[in-house]
């Protein structure tokens, strides 16, 4: 019995955990790469509405987590073109394309408002799905999680152990000596921010097609830039990524709890824990590197405007 | 195809004003045929836009309430990002702002003594507690080395959060019919009419000011040249011996009262009393005030005006028009994005190289 109640609050956290462990791992591979993309939030947003719009047109839930990736792909395209093709600054481009999303998923959204749609179906596999204890917690997600574990997995194996995956680290570590050394500073950039968009746009569509699953204006409540924080967080590791992201989910999972149970606590207070506990994450990560080099990428947020 | 990006060697000061005037037609252009996908003709929505708010007294009255703040909070704004510093949280800075100026209006309210001081206290209050707010991204930044980005932003849900936590539980008004709001301030604690019986109150002059000092401030001083110097090449500025954490907690200290202010003189001008929202969004519109101006600040109080007779039009627009308030939000973000690609017009000469497929490529 208490091993099915560990299940469900594993289930919850995990479920929590995926939007940000989707945007997370897009904006590592950006960052990676070496630019600084913060219109996480506007991708997501438009990721959202754009998912929802989709699917409701269409009737399909396949159809509309892709539709939401590409809308985010699309919002990260003018993002590189500006950043990477233009060399604007990275930082004001980021800001401005959350400002873009945010509008923009409005417009998009705004035939769809107090819709709903059956959440996204979950997996069954008879006799496996149903074992007690660990069945729904292994066999039992809706297709967007399993889509997550096997992008922070891939992300990984690609930064890791593949030539591309290299070259994009390095790029990011160094944009001059690449470029000079014949590796395409930019083409490789401007596909990580494109991954990034589409990531983003899909995390956005998991809020509206699984986890509500319902569009509400500026729905994302500021997990992509939660999403932000958690790739400083890992260190721009893709495993801790993960790690970090159902430290969160966990968080906002028992934030909920305890909102429920009424401790007496004020509601505002509670709801104010995920942004203070990034804050606190990032201290504490901060005091725990007091010695030895940042783990960044070296060249994180230059602008870059090869003369030939 | 390819495209080559050369350095200028010197900045031509007519392309410096002409960039940011190309962007807005292009933005004007793209933000026409999106009204004309709504089936309004984009010169009826041109109208409704940018000439309505114009035309009026009481319009003109309400684009200079929004452009103060927005003006105020952008100045401040610019000293931050000139020196390469990012507070984006200067929304969080005008709640928490609000909360301290309207708190010393709501603890002197009905006093017989509150009269001349109230209001130069609650001005200070504010302007202090914008301060402070700004001060814990901007330490952590200096100490520890964190973003202030993230923790500058991450604030800002944390503000808003305790002002609801505060007009909903201990400022709230006993007599309010359980409403979450405060007492309505008295007479002495309220910024007055500039002309009796208007809306335009004594904030949009304390922007003015403010832009004029900044303006002194940036171009006649030595911390004006310092700031100036770190955003143009760091490594020169840490040669000539500028403090990177001192100037780091003075542009923070800069942006957040300047931003607390502006939080105060809307909850004491316009609104009048403490509500769970008092800000419609100023502190982020004003990251796209502060580089649609240049990050210098004549530059800044004209596309606040910019921004403000948008608003004013998109208001009107969706009434008359039935056009969505997104629209204007959309082309905010579009015409930032814009202004930011028209800029590399101003650092290098552009030239497309048909056929190449060098290292610089794009797909």
């Amino acid at each position: 019995m208490s091993l099915d109640i560990l299940q469900m609050v594993l289930v919850t956290v995990l479920t929590a955990a995926t939007p940000l462990i989707l945007a997370a791992i897009g904006e590592l591979v950006v960052e990676r790469s070496g630019v600084l993309n913060l219109g996480v939030e506007g991708m997501m947003v438009l990721g959202a509405a754009a998912g929802f719009a989709v699917a409701t047109e269409t009737g399909s839930t396949l159809l509309g987590a892709l539709g939401g990736a590409g809308s985010g792909l699309l919002l990260a395209a003018l993002f590189g073109l500006l950043t990477v093709g233009l060399a604007a600054n990275q930082v004001a481009a980021g800001l401005a394309l959350t400002i873009l999303g945010l509008g923009l998923s409005g417009l998009v959204g705004a035939g769809y408002v107090g819709m709903k749609r059956d959440p996204a179906p979950h997996l069954h596999l008879p006799g496996l799905t149903d074992l007690p204890g660990i069945g729904h917690l292994l066999f039992g997600h809706d297709a967007f999680v399993y889509a997550a574990l096997l992008l922070v997995a891939g992300t990984w194996w690609f930064l890791w152990r593949s030539r591309a995956g290299l070259s994009l680290r390095a790029i990011g570590d160094d944009h001059t000596a690449t470029h000079a050394l014949g590796l395409k500073v930019r083409r490789i950039r401007f596909l990580a921010v494109l991954f990034g968009g589409a990531c983003a746009g899909l995390a956005g569509a998991y809020l509206s097609l699984a986890y509500t699953p319902f569009w509400a204006p500026a729905m994302t409540a500021g997990r992509g830039w939660i999403a932000l924080a958690l790739v400083v967080f890992a260190s721009w590791q893709p495993l801790r990524v993960a790690a970090g992201a159902l430290l969160f989910g966990g968080a906002t999972v028992l934030q909920l709890h305890a909102q429920a149970a009424g401790l007496g606590l004020p509601g505002q207070l509670l709801s104010a824990m995920p942004y203070l506990a990034t804050i606190l994450a990032l201290v504490l990560l901060s005091l725990g590197r007091r010695r030895g080099g940042s783990p960044a990428p070296a060249a994180l947020g230059r602008v870059f405007a090869p003369s030939r | 195809m390819r495209l080559d990006l050369l350095p200028r060697a010197r900045r031509s000061p007519w392309l410096d004003l002409l960039s940011p005037a190309l962007a807005f037609a292009a933005a004007v252009l793209i933000g026409g045929l999106a009204v004309a996908a709504f089936g309004v003709p984009p010169g009826q929505a041109f109208l409704a836009y940018f000439v309505a708010p114009l035309s009026e007294a009481w319009s003109l009255q309400e684009v200079a309430l929004k452009a103060a703040p927005l003006a105020l909070i952008a100045t401040g704004l610019a000293f931050c990002y000139r020196a390469n510093l990012w507070n984006i949280g200067a929304e969080g800075q005008v709640v928490i702002g609000g909360l301290a100026g309207g708190w010393v209006a709501i603890a002197a309210h009905g006093s017989e003594g509150a009269t001349v001081w109230i209001l130069p206290a609650m001005l200070l209050a504010g302007t202090t507690a914008g301060l402070a707010y700004a001060m814990i991204p901007a330490l952590l930044r200096v100490k520890l080395g964190v973003s202030e980005i993230l923790t500058s932003l991450m604030l800002v849900y944390v503000a808003q959060l305790l002002l609801d936590y505060m007009v909903r539980g201990p400022l709230r008004d006993p007599q309010g019919y359980n409403f979450p709001q405060s007492v309505g301030f008295d007479e002495a604690a309220r910024l007055p009419a500039l002309m009796t019986g208007e809306s335009l109150h004594a904030g949009a002059p304390i922007a003015l000011l403010a832009v004029l000092l900044a303006t002194l401030v940036l171009a006649r001083t030595l911390f004006g040249f310092e700031v100036r110097a770190v955003g143009a090449s760091p490594r020169a500025a840490r040669f000539a011996g500028f403090s990177d954490a001192r100037l780091t907690l003075a542009v923070f200290a800069i942006s957040g009262g300047a931003a607390g202010l502006a939080g105060i003189c809307e909850v004491a001008g316009r609104i009048g009393q403490l509500q769970p929202e008092i800000s419609p969004g100023y502190g982020f519109t004003a990251i796209i005030v502060a580089f649609l101006g240049r990050l210098s600040p004549p530059g800044i109080l004209l596309a606040a005006l910019v921004i403000a007779v948008t608003t004013i039009g998109g208001e009107g627009a969706q009434i008359d028009l039935k056009l969505p308030l997104d629209l204007t939000r959309a082309f905010q973000g579009l015409l930032l994005c814009l202004v930011l690609g028209a800029d590399v017009l101003t650092r290098y000469h552009i030239r497309i190289v048909p056929g190449g497929a060098g290292g610089g490529a794009l797909p």
